[in-house]
């Protein structure tokens, strides 16, 4: 079944403070095989800039995906979350997420397309910190593939 | 920010170094920890099999962090990634076999922008299907 139309643009609460822990960051670096002095060591971060570790580019989804869950789940929009599968994911950064962010997202539906059946929704993620500041950008491309004919 | 290859050292069509990235079943069951990405077609056969996938498949987003190392690691500085972007095109299917399967990643400079930016093109490879399009990074060089 398409998608209401009239989604589209609708921006959802920013969620509750994501707090980046150092320790969060070294777990996904390890699991990713990532081994950058940046991801774990105050001092090699501090010397590219930083003022504390750096999480690798990808971090950052986690937190985004999570808020992205009010638009999936909203019973209003009936998304079929158990056919969704990840489009397109893109980023644009600020700057780099870091150690001691606390990081809120606001999440808004930029698209709704329904394509051969398979319904498309866009959703673009604000990341800001504490302060106010704009730290990233996240594009979320999830299609719901079409139900097969019963 | 501080990447460690100059702007002026590179040219459209320069080579960074390629990579290989192994992905087993113990892979992905940390990777799901890390992430909190628990969807069960990145750890269940049955339950990939039953929505009608091969096999197990990779995690979208681990095949995007591994691809992106192409790029962290020649530019110094992960900090240095201003813009990151992929479409997911084929999965990456990960066996039960102890081996796994192997993501290859290469990258070329694609365009040289204004204020030292360059342009990134990545191609991600596994069992000779490319399993990234439109894999685009932007980085600011020295």
């Amino acid at each position: 079944m398409a998608l209401d139309q009239s989604f589209v643009g609708r921006t959802y609460p920013p969620t509750p403070a994501y707090e980046v822990g150092r320790e969060k960051i070294r777990e996904f670096a390890e699991a990713v095989g990532d081994d950058n002095p940046a991801y774990v060591d105050p001092e090699a971060a501090k010397a590219l800039g930083h003022p504390d570790v750096i999480a690798p580019p990808t971090f950052v989804f986690s937190i985004t995906f999570r808020a992205a869950g009010q638009v999936i789940q909203d019973p209003q929009l009936g998304l079929d979350y158990s056919r969704v599968v990840h489009g397109d994911q893109k980023f644009a950064y600020v700057r780099p997420v870091r150690a001691g962010d606390r990081l809120t997202v606001t999440s808004t539906i930029e698209g709704i397309k329904t394509m051969a059946g398979n319904d498309i929704v866009d959703i673009r993620g604000e990341v800001h910190d504490e302060s106010g500041e704009h730290v990233v950008t996240a594009w979320t491309k999830l299609v719901a593939r079409a139900a097969e004919e019963a | 920010m501080t990447a460690s290859i100059a702007y002026g050292a590179v040219e459209v069509g320069t080579e960074l170094p390629a990579r290989s990235f192994p992905v087993t079943r113990a892979t992905l069951v940390q990777y799901a920890g890390a992430s909190g990405d628990f969807n069960p077609i990145h750890w269940n056969e049955k339950f990939a099999r039953e929505v009608g996938l091969p096999d197990v498949i990779a995690h979208g987003m681990f095949t995007m962090a591994e691809a992106i190392r192409v790029v962290t690691d020649w530019a110094g500085d992960p900090g240095a990634v201003v813009e990151y972007g992929v479409r997911f095109t084929k999965p990456v299917v990960v066996p039960n076999d102890g081996t796994g399967a192997l993501i290859e990643v290469s990258g070329k400079v694609g365009a040289k922008l204004d204020d030292n930016l360059v342009r990134i093109d990545l191609t991600a490879m596994s069992e000779g299907k490319k399993v990234l399009g439109m894999s685009r990074a932007v980085v600011r060089l020295a």
